[in-house]
């Protein structure tokens, strides 16, 4: 396996603008010659296949939800950034570019991250002449917001509900290519396998969900843009459909899974309650900006939050990291609240929360001004917890939300596989080893209006690609496969459930490979995840027929998969030797806890390439070269 | 707590449905609606029977999937809530709960509580977007929006595209989610060169899916998670006459 990142040479801010006169063109008449396959409708998926059909191309887009406005994109809330500088606070593209970098901890390619700067600005003006009602001042101009990792105010928002409202626009772009008949929708159907046709990507398998019909689709290229894996916790921010499964399968016939062990944990998400719970549920990092954090500094202490003087309260991330205080980057914030609570300062029935307090912000700014900025949050929280945030403060605890890792791609987002293309959360890309708020909703937009729609044609130019079908012996074969799982997984019929399986691994998980992971704990779980794996393939339970409308066979499926990948992402977070952004090991850190990173031995991306279920995968590294940015220990002090 | 619960089940489409009652007898009240209907299936898997099928994602309140009517109201009986966001504490020990999925025509029963919503994306398809080409738009400063239209445009922007609104309405009419997204770019000025031709689509869609009209009953409103003021119907209403009258 080769890995070529494909880094076009030439100064930093020159690459994209000289890459793109360098890529091939294809002529206007030819482009509906052309099939592209794209799999999931969320900000990355749904802006490619409305930009790819814009010009010209003949698109099929695929998603399993019921319709392609509800991907999970839709749940972010905070806002998206974008080098305006409209604030005149001294941004630029190589402000937002360096922060991005550093954000990243130094795991990202410089390359891909400047362009994302560079499109950021594009994003916006697309955005708004949709339509996408994003906030504005008294004057009529777009209003912004500032977000952990960064000291300039640079972050677009439409209340709480910003990724809904860039989702509807790219969904509204989507439908106007629906109507044009220039895109085939398929919704409620899922990818369950790539098919590959002389080394290259050329179709999909899919299951209709409704009517368990398993068929065939043939293109010249595949564009995946099929998000992240945070259920791999079981419990996590992520909707409940999310998934690995398109990622998997890709990853099992050749594509190189990189980093999957940077996981995002996002630090103001709502406490577990019980053993009932299904997900949790994230409040915006954006209400960070007029909330504070606290704990009681009494070990223990069971006051009511408002019976606890300030003298004895510890506004932790101020008192460590006083230039950004409760802004700081999230893989901090988390690390910190689980410090506090590994202490035993921590708040609530389970003693796993910390307070997130807004009484100073509303005596500063008054109530209405606190509840038109973060309303929708705050009833949220109550709905939830039965608590109201504006008379006690919130409680917080980390989850699980992003994942950093994905598909390896190189500079024009295809894969190790030629014509497989990966967008959004669903490749290894931009964020290094820990993302910035308000930067998952840039990229995934950035890669699907502005990134593929380049480069894509460069490739269906450049190969020679025979025509293929979906009665081509390897669509048949790799059907046969497919229809092989499902029987085999409803012919089990043990005595398990396959929630219990993913709850057991998600556990499994989140204690060997979670916030903090250790050598020790990492080898525990590469022994623990086989044995489930083997249980669940004995033991597992799923009732009803393939032929017809079954959510548990669905998501025995996806957890099947789950259950392969899991081994992976240990076997990356046990080589990685060192900490970096969301990956924390416990064994390399400095005297104050901070993340000790490894320049010398880990400033590389860690590919990986299937080697067999239950075989050790093997490793390729692309080493990351720094230019621009000097690679230096990241304060945020 | 202890909860009977009569649930619908329905195989398919084309296949007729009945109410199947199960005793639930240790709800926590912090748990959600669905986390409820979680247990569950659990519980029915393990007896061998398939479980309810409905659907749900986020469990956010956002994306719109789920939606149930409970007791008789879409989403349940607490206001500006989804049924992913509703918890047992709003229920008491000893209840009985009717689940039923939204019914309307033009929202057929796909299995037990899920329905077929894609008429709703085929009304979007007719009209409900800004045609602007991705790379073409100018810099977003320069169509400024006063703020108080920016606000009301996204108040109506706010829908999530449930059918609450549909499953409420004695007519099945779906005003509220039309008049919505009609509003919403409407009340902005890149929505302005194709406003009445919007309007005019939108409508006519909606018709041909087989949703009744608007005999204001109010319940849309009062059924919507997202508090979507049926104001913008009467907004739409005349957007759709102005647009009928100079087309002539």
């Amino acid at each position: 396996m080769e890995l070529n990142s494909k880094i076009p040479s030439g100064p930093i801010q020159d690459k994209w603008d000289s890459h793109k006169f360098n890529l091939k063109l294809i002529n206007p008449a030819n482009k509906r010659k052309y099939q592209v396959i794209v799999v999931g409708s969320g900000l990355a998926g749904a802006s490619a296949a409305a930009t790819l059909a814009e010009l010209g191309y003949d698109v099929k887009c695929f998603c399993f939800q019921d319709s392609p406005r509800r991907a999970h994109s839709i749940a972010a809330q905070g806002g998206i950034n974008a080098a305006k500088n409209y604030q005149n606070d001294g941004d630029s593209i190589y402000r937002l570019f360096y922060d991005t970098v550093k954000g990243g901890d130094f795991r990202s390619r410089e390359a891909n991250v400047y362009r994302l700067a560079q499109i950021s600005v594009n994003i916006i003006d697309q955005a708004a002449a949709q339509g996408v009602p994003f906030a504005r001042e008294y004057g009529g101009m777009l209003a912004n917001r500032s977000f952990g990792g960064a000291q300039v105010s640079r972050t677009f928002y439409a209340r709480g509900q910003t990724g809904q409202q860039l989702l509807l626009g790219a969904y509204s772009a989507l439908s106007r290519m629906i109507a044009a008949g220039k895109v085939k929708m398929y919704p409620r159907t899922e990818m369950l396998d790539l098919v590959m046709v002389d080394g290259k990507a050329r179709g999909i398998v899919t299951r209709d969900l409704t009517t368990g019909k398993i068929e065939s689709h043939a293109g010249h290229a595949v564009v995946m843009a099929t998000g992240g894996y945070s259920t791999v916790f079981y419990l996590s921010t992520n909707a409940m459909g999310c998934n690995v499964t398109a990622n998997w399968r890709a990853h099992r016939k050749g594509a190189a899974f990189a980093n999957p062990c940077y996981t995002q944990i996002h630090p103001t998400c709502i406490p577990v309650s019980g053993d009932h719970q299904s997900k949790l549920t994230l409040m915006s990092e954006s209400l960070r900006n007029d909330g504070r954090i606290w704990v009681p500094k009494k070990k223990g202490d069971t006051r009511a939050a408002k019976d606890i003087p300030e003298n004895e309260r510890d506004y932790y991330l101020e008192r460590l990291y006083p230039s950004f205080g409760n802004l700081a980057p999230r893989d901090l914030a988390s690390r910190r609240a689980k410090d506090m609570c590994d202490l035993g300062q921590g708040v609530g029935a389970t003693g796993l929360g910390v307070y997130l307090d807004f009484s100073d912000a509303m005596k500063r700014d008054g109530e209405a001004t606190i509840s038109e900025k973060y309303g929708n949050l705050f009833d949220m929280y109550e709905r939830i917890t039965g608590e109201n945030p504006y008379r006690q403060p919130m409680r917080i605890f980390p989850a699980p939300h992003y994942t950093m890792g994905g598909l390896w791609v190189d500079y024009n987002l295809m894969s190790t596989i030629p014509g497989l293309h990966v967008l959004g959360e669903a490749n290894f890309s931009d964020h290094g080893a820990n993302r910035l708020g308000a930067s998952a909703l840039m990229q995934g937009l950035a890669d699907g209006y502005f990134v593929i729609p380049y480069t894509i044609g460069d490739y269906l130019a450049r190969e020679e690609l025979k025509d293929v079908s979906p009665s081509d012996s390897e669509f048949i074969e790799t059907e046969k496969q497919v229809r092989q799982k499902i029987d085999r997984l409803l012919s089990i019929d043990g005595t398990r459930t396959v929630d219990s399986f993913h709850r057991e691994l998600g556990r499994i998980m989140w204690n060997h490979c979670g916030m903090a992971r250790t050598d020790k704990g990492l080898k525990e779980a590469l022994v623990k995840i086989p044995e489930l794996r083997d249980e669940f393939w004995n033991n597992v339970r799923v009732l009803g027929e393939g032929s017809d409308l079954n959510q548990s066979l669905e998501k025995a499926g996806r957890v099947a998969d789950f259950l392969e990948f899991a081994e992976l992402m240990c076997h990356d977070a046990l080589t990685r030797a060192e900490s970096c952004g969301g990956h924390f090991r416990e064994e390399h850190q400095t005297e104050d806890g901070e993340a000790k990173r490894n320049d010398e031995e880990y400033s590389h991306v860690s590919a990986w390439e299937f080697t067999g279920v239950g075989s050790t995968p093997k490793l390729h590294k692309e080493n990351l070269e720094f230019e621009n940015v000097k690679l230096a220990t990241r304060s945020y002090k | 707590m202890k909860l009977t619960l009569h649930v619908w089940r329905q195989k398919s489409t084309s296949q007729k449905g009945a109410f199947e009652t199960h005793v639930m007898d240790s709800v926590s009240p912090d748990m959600s609606f669905l986390e409820m209907l979680d247990e569950l299936n659990q519980a029915l898997i393990t007896n061998g029977k398939e479980p309810v099928a409905f659907d749900h994602d986020c469990r956010e309140g956002i994306c719109g999937s789920c939606g149930v009517v409970i007791n008789g109201r879409p989403h349940g009986p607490q206001r500006a809530t989804t049924a992913c966001q509703l918890h047992m504490r709003s229920y008491q020990d000893g209840q009985e709960i009717w689940v039923e999925p939204w019914r309307a025509s033009a929202f057929p029963v796909v299995k037990d509580l899920m329905v077929d919503r894609t008429s709703f994306d085929r009304i979007i398809q007719s009209g409900g977007f800004i045609s602007v080409r991705t790379g073409s738009a100018p810099d977003a400063n320069e169509i400024p929006v006063p703020k108080v239209d920016a606000d009301k445009a996204f108040d109506a922007a706010a829908c999530i595209g449930c059918g609450a609104c549909v499953a409420a309405c004695p007519n099945a009419s779906a005003m509220l989610f039309t008049a919505a997204k009609v509003s919403h770019m409407g009340l902005l000025p890149q929505g302005q060169p194709e406003r009445e031709q919007r309007v005019l689509s939108m409508v006519s869609t909606m018709d041909e899916e087989g949703f009744g009209s608007c005999t204001n009953h109010k319940e849309c409103q009062e059924a919507c998670p997202k508090e979507i003021s049926i104001d913008y119907i009467s907004r739409m209403n005349r957007d759709y006459v102005c647009a009928s009258k100079n087309k002539g």
